[in-house]
């Protein structure tokens, strides 16, 4: 009898209306949606984590062309630090990754915000905007580099046009190349931003808006205190997207510099590639990897984290 | 019972698979992987899978483009891990020797006993092509890698001879400066900065300078003062390219000399292929001259790796394909396309154009004087990970304002890094 | 009073005045996007000669379609003279499963998890969402060897594979995100009629889904068919997909470079996902509005 209690409190509590079916096609009412998860949830255990955990043992032994599962300990993790190009790759993944997403970020709002002004051919500057973002990095990363190549280029056009003093040559420079990668990486994404922003500016209570206008606040006010509160939540969308993006770099990055001028623009995807495929060093590719996923982890987590509790409260 | 089915089945195979050669029908597959996708290249590849056509194999091509096979690694590491080699792969020198440690190439002892290889390949390259006294891999070429490329018409604008000592080398790009003419034509990927150095290296610090620094890696000499030299020759360097040059691909740096856009050029043999594309005469339209400082030869290899594979139809293929490689008219064919010498040593040499017959005269010399030293930028004195250590710092060095000190410093580093 | 009306002709004046300088901002970064598609268009439509005397911004003199159908049909691609068409068909045969696969995982987990939430189904969620930020060089070398063991080493099915089960973080979250938005009485309301899972999901879930859906397929459709990393890394010859054929197609150079030839095969590579984001691109800002992506 308890049992049986347990059991009916139990379909009660999932709310499962075929509670009272007896047998296998009640059980498969209550768990189809576990089951409906697990192939997913079996692809993420091996695909992502076992991957991940494979990856780490690598990191900790002296694999070299091939993988070995000998361990040797930590001493990549020091080793790598010697490497003056693991130094630049790291530099320049914070320098790329903070200024593509704040730039990304603030030209689409400021995108965002021009648009929601009651345009004229909104739709067109729209999809304007956002075309890049349906373009291959590899494409990007070609187009890029013929525009920014001084000897084709804009540079070369300007001088055609007469204006011999136009120099922009920040792809052969190894102080300024990084930016150029900026430069194509926002061109690209930045669109989007202003699309997921557009998005939640319209979804904003226009009454409240009206109601707040005709008690005098500015412009500026309504903006702090009722549009960007509202919309917060896509900022936080939009940072992962950007992030997922900036990841990612390896394509652009091999298409519009190959990581050059030397080894000015390497970036630890860039790094990691390298070691793994071009010097046999599988132990330092490994190593480049736990250490990528270990920040990102950092960053992410948090966010999966609210993520998950919004989830709860929905 | 079983054993009779088992038994019979076999008999059956073996039947069929005799009928099939009995016809000639017996399928010869070969999927070749290479990165032979440029001018000259890709004729001289193309003409030996017309000759594998002819010979009535099935030829997969699988070219991976891009910078001097670092794309092809990739793939390659992707499809032995994945159980799937391909038949034939384009590696080279001591990677050759790494693959077969794995035991996972191919033994071609018996194509190589029936054409006599061990008698007409030189016997450097008989050791890069073979492991534990077994064959595993067909060299295609030899390529000289110190060679000097040189406009005549634009040299003798300022009235300059051809350069035999860097000195000279650094006088006349002074001049030609000047004029206001780039001296070098230079593409800046690492591995081109890396061919330069070694030039460098072996103009001014000899063979056996080259041999303890970029092949027995000795610490001494990689810190010595000849190596500040030779960094401090490669900051001058960095002055005679034009402003455009990092990123660009050999080949367009190989049309600016053609084009007068630029002096001279420091480039492997395979430059050739580029000059005769545009139907030039050697001696006449350009020059090929040893680079400064050294009449030694700087030896580059392309061969072919024979991977294990399975299959009836592409083990025939393998067999196939091995000896057509090392064959008499594929040699010339190939070679004359590629711009580099045959891998054999006994082909009539009345074929081949001015610059291929001095390096063929050149390369018997170094041998006789131990000048000949192998390619440490193409992968053919050192393994991969210590070349990508000297690749780093010397690109890094050409790159930015290093001093030769610092330049110094950071290679033993990152050499000893590499082990 | 009396200043009424000249302040209305004052606001007039600065309201016409901050309507020409708000034009001019979405004029000039228009441009800005549009300068490298323009340059490439018209790089593509020029002749060899054209492009080395010409301007880069001038508009081609005499438009030609010949690098296109070059790039097309006839450019070799390593020594293979096929032009990209072969592999335009890979990328397709690639794109479409994967696209359908991820897509209908994505949503049925996200029914699940939100619709029928199970202990630890939020733990799930988060496990499947970290999926998206592992870099993925870091899965080459274990997956080529799965792949290899799954006999699917080198070839289409292998590449769909693989996008389908990294698709799923992304897909997942937006299906997920916008079901929490459903309210919860529906499925209720379903369940007390008798109505089981899928039935609920097939006649009132999916029903309401055109939106997210249009955002994870334009989505899904952009990442799978612009990806290089897995395609290079995971075929060879004749299984690539057209984005690696690309790379090679500009990496294979003949002395002189045809920057006409490489413009215009970048464009046909881009062509798909451009019409995709053209078209319903209005579809995709409509969807993200109907709180699909949020946070």
């Amino acid at each position: 009898m308890p049992a049986d209690a347990v059991a009916s409190a139990r379909a009660a509590d999932t709310g499962d209306a075929g509670a009272g079916d007896a047998g296998a096609r009640g059980w498969l009412q209550r768990h189809l949606s576990k089951l409906v998860v697990a192939p997913s949830f079996a692809a993420a255990l091996i695909f992502f984590y076992g991957f991940i955990l494979w990856t780490v043992i690598i990191s900790l032994t002296g694999s070299r062309m091939l993988p070995s599962y000998e361990i040797v300990g930590f001493e990549n993790y020091v080793n790598i630090w010697r490497l003056s190009r693991w130094e630049t790759a790291v530099e320049n993944l914070f320098l790329f990754g903070v200024l593509f997403m704040g730039l990304s970020m603030a030209l689409g709002c400021l995108l965002a915000v021009l648009l929601d002004q009651r345009i004229r051919a909104e739709g067109a500057l729209r999809t304007i905007y956002l075309y890049p973002m349906a373009i291959s990095y590899i494409v990007t990363g070609t187009a890029w580099k013929w525009l920014l190549d001084p000897g084709i280029g804009l540079e070369k056009a300007m001088h055609d046009l007469g204006w011999t003093g136009f120099a922009f040559n920040w792809i052969n420079d190894p102080d300024m190349a990084i930016y150029t990668i900026v430069l194509a990486a926002v061109w690209q994404a930045s669109g989007f931003v202003m699309a997921m922003v557009l998005a939640a500016l319209r979804g904003v209570d226009d009454e409240i808006i009206k109601a707040a206008w005709l008690d005098g606040a500015s412009l500026a006010n309504i903006y702090r205190r009722i549009i960007i509160p509202t919309i917060r939540p896509v900022f936080l969308s939009a940072f992962v997207i950007l992030m997922h993006l900036a990841i990612k770099t390896f394509d652009l990055v091999m298409a519009l510099t190959a990581a050059g001028p030397g080894t000015a623009t390497s970036v630890p995807a860039t790094f990691m590639y390298d070691m793994a495929f071009q010097r046999d060093r599988l132990d330092f590719a490994a190593t480049s990897a736990v250490m990528m996923l270990a920040t990102v982890a950092a960053i992410i987590v948090p966010y999966l984290y609210s993520e998950i509790r919004s989830g709860k409260r929905g | 019972m079983h054993r009779a089915t088992t038994g019979r089945t076999l008999g059956l195979a073996v039947g069929l698979a005799t009928a099939l050669a009995g016809t000639g029908a017996q399928a010869q597959t070969a999927e070749v992987l290479h990165y032979w996708t440029s001018g000259g290249e890709a004729r001289a590849v193309a003409a030996l899978q017309e000759e594998f056509e002819a010979a009535g194999g099935t030829w997969v091509d699988a070219p991976v483009a891009g910078g001097g096979g670092d794309a092809q690694a990739t793939v390659l590491r992707s499809r032995v891990l994945a159980g799937d080699p391909p038949t034939a792969v384009q590696i080279k020198g001591p990677n050759i020797h790494d693959w077969a440690a794995e035991g996972v190439l191919a033994n071609l002892d018996a194509v190589a006993a029936e054409a006599g290889w061990d008698d007409i390949l030189p016997p450097l390259l008989r050791d890069i092509v073979t492991y534990d006294d077994q064959y595993v891999a067909v060299p295609v070429n030899i390529h000289r890698v110190n060679w000097l490329w040189i406009n005549p018409e634009v040299l003798a604008e300022v009235g300059a001879e051809v350069p035999t000592t860097w000195d000279e080398f650094n006088a006349t790009a002074d001049a030609l400066l000047e004029a206001g003419i780039t001296p070098l034509a230079h593409g800046g990927q690492p591995w081109q900065d890396a061919t330069v150095f070694e030039t460098v290296v072996l103009g001014l610090g000899g063979p056996d300078f080259y041999r303890q620094a970029l092949v027995e890696l000795d610490a001494d000499a990689l810190t010595s003062d000849t190596m500040i030299a030779v960094f401090d020759q490669m900051r001058r360097i960095t002055g005679y390219v034009d402003p455009n040059f990092p990123g660009r691909d050999w080949n367009l740096a190989t049309g600016m000399v053609m084009n007068g856009e630029a002096a001279m050029q420091i480039m492997g043999d395979w430059a050739k292929g580029e000059f005769a594309a545009s139907e030039l005469t050697p001696d006449e339209d350009y020059l090929c001259v040893p680079t400064p400082g050294t009449s030694g030869f700087v030896l580059n290899s392309d061969s072919f790796a024979f991977f294990e594979v399975e299959g009836d139809d592409r083990v025939a293929g393998q067999d196939l394909l091995a000896g057509l490689i090392l064959g008499e008219s594929f040699q010339e064919t190939f070679n004359l396309f590629k711009g580099s010498i045959p891998a054999r040593t006994d082909l009539d040499r009345s074929a081949f154009d001015a610059c291929a017959v001095r390096s063929m005269e050149d390369l018997d010399s170094a041998v006789a004087e131990g000048s000949l030293v192998p390619s440490m930028a193409h992968e053919i004195a050192i393994g991969r990970a210590p070349r990508g250590a000297f690749l780093d710092v010397v690109t890094q060095h050409f790159n930015s304002d290093m001093s030769s000190q610092e330049a110094v410093e950071l290679l033993l580093e990152e050499v000893e890094l590499a082990m | 009073m009396a200043n009424l009306p000249a302040q209305a002709a004052a606001d007039t004046l600065g309201a016409r005045l901050g309507r020409v300088a708000l034009y001019a901002a979405l004029g000039l970064f228009a441009l800005f996007y549009l300068m490298p598609m323009l340059v490439m268009i018209a790089t593509s439509l020029k002749d060899v000669e054209e492009i080395r005397s010409g301007s880069l911004l001038a508009w081609p003199q005499s438009v030609s379609l010949d690098a296109w159908r070059y790039a097309w049909s006839e450019a070799c691609i390593g020594v293979e003279c096929t032009g990209l068409a072969p592999y335009f068909r890979n990328s397709v045969l690639m794109a479409v499963p994967a696209v359908l696969l991820s897509s209908l995982f994505g949503a049925l987990n996200g029914y699940a998890l939100t619709k029928w939430r199970f202990r630890g189904a939020n733990v799930v969620f988060g496990m499947l969402l970290f999926g998206s930020f592992i870099p993925f060089q870091v899965v080459l070398l274990p997956m080529s060897q799965t792949l290899g063991f799954l006999g699917l080493a080198s070839s289409v099915p292998g590449l769909v594979l693989v996008h389908t089960v990294y698709g799923i973080a992304f897909t997942t979250l937006f299906f997920r995100n916008y079901y929490v938005t459903l309210p919860d009485d529906l499925v209720k309301a379903a369940t007390i009629d008798g109505a089981g899972f899928f039935t609920i999901f097939w006649r009132i879930i999916l029903p309401l889904s055109p939106s997210i859906i249009v955002v994870t397929v334009i989505w899904q459709f952009t990442q799978i068919w612009n990806d290089f990393l897995f395609g290079a890394s995971f075929t060879s010859g004749g299984a690539q997909p057209v984005t690696v054929a690309l790379n090679n197609l500009v990496n294979t150079t003949t002395g002189v470079k045809l920057y006409n030839v490489d413009m215009a095969a970048a464009i046909i590579a881009a062509l798909p996902t451009l019409l995709v984001y053209i078209v319903a691109g209005r579809y995709f800002v409509r969807g993200l509005t109907a709180g699909s992506v949020k946070g």
